[in-house]
């Protein structure tokens, strides 16, 4: 018995959710800071720049096939889970405590996660996969901040990435203290700090996201 | 406090045995006074259907005093009823009102089959146990009991732990039906003494061996389980197990594993 329990045993495989989800944490934390510079209205000089850094740079790259092997290993594992777990339960509950005794987000991360991976393909059809494959044939990088700008001037578009902000905070307030547990890391004495850390990220993170489509709907940025 | 009497309508799950299917039966039981427990209110509506010829309805219990365990009764979708910290034998009908409808549900797991109408078998706790949760004991003389020193509030956190009675609830409550909270509470109450020490890594790996194999679903760290404890176990525990896992994975476990 080893490490190889990480893979077969039910704790090792929340081990595997746990650390992926924080490294998922981490990427949210620079995705954000870079696409944070359109705030600075510069006609996405800024951004471009920062954009073309994070899309050429060798170690990024490199990085960047880690985070896609750790977001399928997330989405496959927490699927999976999702489903063995509602197997452990063939007769369910006429009458369920619901709220009483739990958060309702607690209860619906496969839920939650799910509409996220709907976003997400959206999302990488729509910049970074036309940017990437347009690099690849040779073409350069495309004009993401104009992509941006023009994509967002469409009502249906703001609302799906709103939403799927939305979704993302509700996903992260209980996966931020819930990686914190599996690693064995939230002992009474940090509870409450990973606890707080997790809303204000959980909160701060999405709204700024939100206000990216918002900003251009609303031409607050050219 | 108020001292009063009530009619009752129950929807009590009836279930022949493990194999043929079960559903709702509907009693109603009149003047229940508000001191009784909900056990001793099970015994007046056993003692009526039984003088009316009918089956009573078969349900666990043993000490009715709130520490062995036995009684396992979902009401109205609360393990052990909707009072914190308690079993079912010490819920009070004071908890209910005139006139209210009560459902009454068995544990639901498949870890932990129904035997009959609100029976159901928890051997897949003991055999949990059976995997590690005990310290190997060699023969010879009794030792002294204060003869190894312990740090105060690592025997106060073993002795929280320790107040595990075993029955399940953390279980009933979880809606992936895992069996973590009682686990960590069994591994966290050894690991934590000096007794118990030498033998944790392989502990924490046999006994969470164990529990896959019984079919107890996985924690997701939603917390209903220790909302229901009736003794008050915290998932901090679970917190802990992991801990103890993560460091036998690392450390490539014991050679004594299954």
């Amino acid at each position: 018995m080893s490490w190889k329990n990480a893979f077969s045993s039910s704790v090792g495989k929340k081990i595997q959710m746990s650390l992926t989800g924080l490294f998922l944490i981490l990427f949210l934390l620079v995705h954000c800071y870079v696409n944070a510079m359109i705030f600075y209205n510069d006609g996405g000089e800024k951004f471009t720049e920062a954009a073309h850094f994070m899309g050429t740079n060798i170690v990024i790259r490199i990085t960047e096939i880690g985070l896609f092997a750790f977001l399928i290993l997330h989405i496959v594992q927490g699927l999976s889970l999702w489903m063995q777990n509602r197997k452990r339960r063939n007769t369910r509950y006429a009458v369920n405590a619901g709220n009483a005794t739990s958060k309702w987000y607690s209860r619906s991360m496969g839920i939650l996660g799910t509409l996220i991976l709907l976003f997400l393909v959206l999302h990488i059809s729509a910049f970074w996969a036309p940017n990437r494959a347009s690099q690849t044939m040779g073409n350069g990088e495309l004009d993401l901040y104009g992509m941006m700008r023009d994509a967002f001037q469409n009502i249906a578009v703001v609302i799906i990435y709103i939403f799927g902000c939305i979704s993302l905070a509700w996903h992260l307030v209980h996966g931020f203290f819930s990686a914190f547990q599996t690693l064995g890391l939230a002992m009474n004495k940090y509870k409450g700090i990973i606890k707080s850390v997790g809303v204000a990220f959980s909160i701060i993170i999405p709204l700024i996201f939100a206000l990216m489509p918002l900003a251009f709907y609303m031409h607050w940025i050219q | 406090m108020e001292h009063y009497n009530m009619n009752l309508t129950l929807k009590v799950w009836k279930q022949k045995n493990t194999n043929e299917k079960g559903r709702f039966e509907t009693y109603h039981v009149k003047d229940i006074s508000s001191e009784m427990s909900f056990l001793e209110m099970f015994d007046v509506l056993n003692e009526q259907l039984i003088a009316e010829g009918k089956e009573p309805v078969a349900f666990d219990h043993d000490c009715r005093e709130g520490i062995c365990g036995m009684c396992s009764m979902v009401i109205n979708g609360r393990a052990h009823g909707k009072w914190e910290q308690t079993t079912t034998c010490q819920l009070h009908m004071r908890a209910f009102k005139d006139g209210e409808t009560i459902v009454v549900e068995p544990w639901r797991a498949s870890a932990f089959p129904v035997i009959k109408d609100l029976v159901v078998d928890r051997q897949s706790f003991d055999r949990i146990i059976q995997a590690g949760g005990y310290v190997s004991v060699n023969t010879g003389n009794a030792v002294d009991a204060n003869a190894i020193p312990i740090e105060k509030h690592m025997a106060d956190e073993a002795f929280a732990s320790a107040a595990c009675i075993g029955c399940g609830a953390c279980v009933a409550a979880c809606p992936n039906a895992s069996a973590m909270l009682f686990l960590s509470a069994k591994v966290s109450h050894l690991a934590m003494l000096p007794q118990g020490s030498p033998e944790r890594k392989e502990r924490v790996m046999n006994m969470v061996n164990q529990m896959d194999k019984e079919g107890f679903g996985s924690c997701t760290n939603i917390g209903a389980c220790e909302a229901e404890c009736p003794k008050g176990i915290s998932i901090e525990n679970i917190a802990r197990l992991n801990r103890e896992y993560l460091g036998a994975m690392f450390d490539g476990g014991s050679k004594n594993s299954i």
